[in-house]
């Protein structure tokens, strides 16, 4: 099958920063492709630029086969986006606004009324159809959302941080939806901060750091491209984390002090979990927990890009990401 | 795709494109009308509101400063143009709140019109403008305003206040989409005031200093006010000079230089969002 998504050499700046910087990128038809960066990695900025919202300043985009500059037109009949804030209108009732939009895709008012009651049923939204949009919760609005990005059914649906913000039940309602999706034949591009977004819905992945692909595979193979397992040590107590960080010594540690986590390579295994337990028992700091265990995407991340994905998320973002850690 | 899915229709001649651009404008402007079904009481005070200050300038303040005639038939027809060039603030702040929201984004990821959005924004504000310009004349006959001339002379004064109106929406469109933020929404409702009262909507150019009487009769609101005055037969307070007597003239020429300035920017400024 030929690729659904094709960026080639994409730049695009904004006065001096330059928001991609040459991206490539290719997404095989009926996948589901994870854009995983931090803020400011560019990920929205394709996303606008894929789906005709914005225009690249140079490099080549075609979506569904199509160039995105010359035929956005037709580019606009083949897809669905779910961009980070709700693209709903939310005066009026979530009927209301799937019917607008059906009628704006021209399906002609009465199948875009059928259409519009079809999605509230498969979204869980037919009771709530005539209620503003206001007083949904996050992941109804989400859902709805979601729905009136699929109105015609897309060849190509870009999902922007679809769970940016919604709450540990929100995030696995929309996460149900998109897995609903697949095997449908849509080809999916999900960006996303979220490892474990990435981990659990996408088939291939691309690591996007400063406007260009620093990585791309399966997750599997990218995990394989840290090498070797991991030791994992909770400390019970969180201020002594960087003290036991230094006494584990070597490169590549990953501090967590959200949940007083320390990841160490362990390429010996058992010996060096063995040291794990002797220098932090000797430094008389204890363990909750400590295991041997594969790399993470965190860890992926951080080898690829020199920092933590976490760096840069937001206090509020990081408490969320714990609360939904501890829900899972 | 399989025979069960959902396409959207491929794109038809210029005939076609013209009528999607109709069928498209109209269900913007049926989203503008159904905001007003969820909201009523809001569209309602949008109404009341210059009705209000309608009744605190006829008994409360007390304009109408040096004319030679009844204060409120010089005043009704003065706040009926006040209320058309203060429309620029409810669209301003209308399209400032859309660009915030993702939901525009959804409408140029979709295959309509483009023009579509702002078509159905200014249908449905010339709507709601027609209804307020109802109100407020209603209001003013009340009040004991009348017009003298006629009903067709009458008409040609709604319908230049209309046009002012109407330059005024793209002005307002333009404005939320260089300055679209609700804090710059609130510094334009500050400096419409001054502007406001910089005409002869309240008082007469004569009764002010003749620098300052000059620079109102230029004011696109005063000849706009002037030329309504004399339409429906009201006390203009005449001044004589070059712009009083050529109210109606300039009544429709500003408005016209205004709609050809700022449409083409409004246009070209919504299709450029995507630079």
């Amino acid at each position: 099958m030929t690729d659904a998504i094709v960026m080639d050499g994409v730049h695009k700046r904004y006065g001096e920063k330059r928001a991609l910087d040459g991206l490539d990128l290719a997404v095989g038809g009926g996948t589901v492709h994870g854009v995983l960066g931090p803020n400011g990695a560019g990920k929205t900025t394709a996303v606008r630029i894929m789906s005709t919202l914005l225009r690249q300043d140079a490099g080549r985009v075609t979506v569904a086969g199509l160039d995105v500059r010359e035929r956005a037109g037709e580019v606009r009949r083949r897809i669905g986006l779910l961009g980070q804030h709700a693209a709903v209108d939310e005066q009026l009732g979530g009927r209301q606004n799937l019917e607008m939009f059906g009628r704006l895709y021209h399906l002609g008012a009465r199948r875009a009324g059928s259409r519009a009651d079809e999605l509230l049923e498969r979204f869980g939204l037919a009771d709530t159809g005539r209620k503003a949009v206001k007083r949904y919760s996050g992941g109804m609005r989400r859902r709805l959302d979601l729905a009136a990005s699929l109105i015609t059914d897309p060849d190509v649906l870009f999902l922007d941080e679809p769970t940016t913000g919604l709450d540990p039940r929100g995030r696995t309602e929309v996460w149900d939806a998109v897995r609903s999706l697949v095997g449908g034949g849509t080809t999916v591009l999900l960006t996303t901060q979220y490892l474990e977004e990435a981990d659990r819905l996408a088939d291939r992945i691309s690591v996007i750091d400063g406007g260009r692909t620093v990585a791309e595979g399966a997750p599997d193979e990218l995990k394989a491209l840290v090498g070797g397992d991991r030791v994992d040590i909770v400390l019970r107590d969180a201020s002594r984390l960087a003290e036991a960080g230094a006494l584990l010594g070597g490169t590549d540690l990953v501090l967590d002090a959200d949940r007083r986590r320390i990841g160490a390579p362990a390429p010996d295994r058992m010996a060096a979990l063995t040291r794990a337990v002797r220098v932090l028992a000797e430094a008389g700091i204890e363990a909750e927990d400590i295991a041997v265990r594969r790399p993470t995407l965190d860890e992926v991340f951080l080898s690829l890009t020199g920092r933590p994905a976490a760096e840069r998320r937001t206090a509020e973002q990081a408490t969320r990401a714990t609360k939904t850690e501890a829900a899972a | 795709m399989s025979a069960t899915t959902t396409a959207a229709p491929g794109p038809g001649g210029a005939s076609s494109r013209f009528g999607w651009a109709l069928a498209d404008s109209w269900t913007m402007t049926r989203r503008e009308l159904a905001h007003w079904a969820r909201q009523p009481v809001e569209a309602l005070v949008g109404l009341v509101f210059p009705v209000m200050l309608l009744l605190m300038f006829t008994y409360l303040v007390g304009g109408g400063r040096g004319v030679d005639g009844d204060p409120t038939e010089f005043l009704v027809p003065g706040m009926l143009a006040l209320t058309m060039a203060f429309g620029l603030e409810s669209t301003m702040l209308a399209v400032t709140q859309d660009l915030g929201k993702g939901v525009i984004d959804r409408f140029r990821s979709m295959p309509m019109v483009p023009g579509a959005v702002l078509v159905g924004r200014s249908a449905a504000d010339m709507l709601q403008s027609t209804a307020g310009l109802a109100v407020m004349t209603g209001v003013g006959l009340a009040v004991g305003w009348r017009w003298h001339h006629g009903a067709a002379a009458a008409l040609a004064a709604f319908g230049l206040l209309l046009l002012l109106r109407f330059a005024m929406l793209w002005v307002g469109i333009l404005l939320a989409m260089v300055a679209g933020r609700p804090e710059m929404v609130a510094a334009v409702q500050i400096l419409v005031w001054p502007v406001g009262f910089l005409s002869n909507v309240f008082a007469t150019p004569a009764s002010m200093p003749g620098w300052l009487g000059a620079v109102v009769e230029w004011n696109p609101m005063s000849a706009t006010a002037t030329a309504v005055r004399e339409l429906f037969g009201n006390p203009g307070g005449a001044t004589g000079s070059w712009a009083a007597e050529h109210a109606e003239l300039l009544a429709v020429l500003w408005p016209v230089a205004i709609i050809a300035v700022f449409f083409p920017l409004a246009v070209g400024r919504f299709a450029r969002l995507s630079r």
